[in-house]
């Protein structure tokens, strides 16, 4: 009994201790997407630069493909944007974005400032197609497989280190 | 171009103003049916993923604008609430559901503070009838205290 009585403490110490350690390590704004392993929304839409002509997801089969969704009024884009180019001179995977919400004009000037990432930018005027893709916070990119399977969810900017670590390896397992 | 103090507190001010004028701008104006009704009910149990803490009916957010505008035009395609919330539950999770569903991975939150009630209870069950036991012990102390008590008062009236 007397082993019991700090025993007890001690359990619920290391218990409350256990949930802090998982629960404080945890990003409360990243949501994890219901979309992961499901097959990539489908859509239509116009390109950024070639309002005449539109593109959809199904186009992409048989490639694997990043979706990045950015926009000009989009502060942390600019903070991904320069990861973004070096992926697109490495080539090693091709990026498609999906310009969320966004006035044409403001994106195609943003691009030719900033230098365009992108194999094509496809405009979501009235961000329907993000709320397909689940879309909560610009910027987001996303993985999608040669079957058109979304694999991988990034939320908020891409970082060297999350394309190192989880996107370039998971593309090239994906590409096998 | 050098601004004084006073042209920069001046446009603070200003900015303040034009933010809390956004603030208060209403979506639509507010029709009371039974179809706004049930939209308002709907909205109220859905999150807003923006500002995690504020319903879509909260939500000043351009995105919880847009999935109410989204909720309004499911409900008038005929779209039941189940069906609207599946609809929502299907690209952001179950985590847009104020009141999530019980299953696997939520057993610890519905589950977790009916346990720890049954375990207060046991922990106040326990302590009590050890506390009962010990005031048993020590009646004795108690008798002597009162007969002590008594004595002094005795006193106190002689």
């Amino acid at each position: 009994m007397k082993a019991a009585r700090w025993s007890i403490p001690l359990a619920i110490f290391v218990v409350l201790l256990a949930f802090l350690w998982v629960g404080l390590g945890r990003d409360p704004r990243e949501v994890p997407s219901p979309l992961i392993g499901k097959p990539a929304p489908a859509f239509a839409l116009t390109r950024l630069h070639d309002p005449a002509a539109t593109m959809s997801n199904a186009d992409l089969k048989g490639k694997v493909w990043l979706l990045n969704v950015w926009a000009s009024w989009c502060v942390s884009c600019r903070v991904e944007h320069p990861v973004l180019m070096q992926l697109a001179a490495s080539k090693a995977v091709p990026v498609y974005g999906l310009d969320y919400k966004d006035q044409p004009d403001a994106g195609r000037a943003w691009l030719a400032q900033n230098g365009n990432p992108y194999a094509a930018s496809l405009l979501d005027l009235d961000g329907r197609v993000g709320i397909d893709y689940g879309v909560y916070g610009v910027p987001e990119t996303f993985v999608i497989d040669k079957q058109g399977v979304i694999r991988y969810k990034q939320i908020g900017p891409l970082t060297d280190e999350a394309l190192q670590k989880t996107i370039l390896p998971l593309v090239r397992e994906l590409e096998k | 171009m050098t601004l004084s103090r006073q042209q920069i507190a001046v446009t603070i001010m200003l900015c303040l103003v034009a933010i809390a004028a956004g603030a208060t701008k209403m979506d639509a104006p507010a029709v009371d049916t039974a179809f706004d009704a049930r939209i308002r009910k709907l909205e109220g149990e859905l999150r807003c993923l923006v500002c995690q803490n504020q319903t879509l009916a909260d939500s000043n957010a351009e995105l919880a604008g847009d999935l109410r505008r989204e909720v309004r035009a499911l409900a008038s395609s005929g779209k039941t609430d189940d069906e609207i919330k599946a609809y929502l539950v299907a690209r952001y999770g179950d985590f847009v559901l104020y009141n999530p569903p019980v299953k696997m991975t939520t057993w610890l939150l519905w589950g977790g503070p009916f346990a720890l009630l049954v375990c207060g209870g046991l922990l106040w069950v326990s302590i009590g009838s050890r506390r009962g036991r010990s005031v048993a012990v020590t009646s004795p102390d108690v008798d002597a205290q009162i007969r002590a008590r008594a004595r002094l008062e005795g006193n106190d009236a002689a």
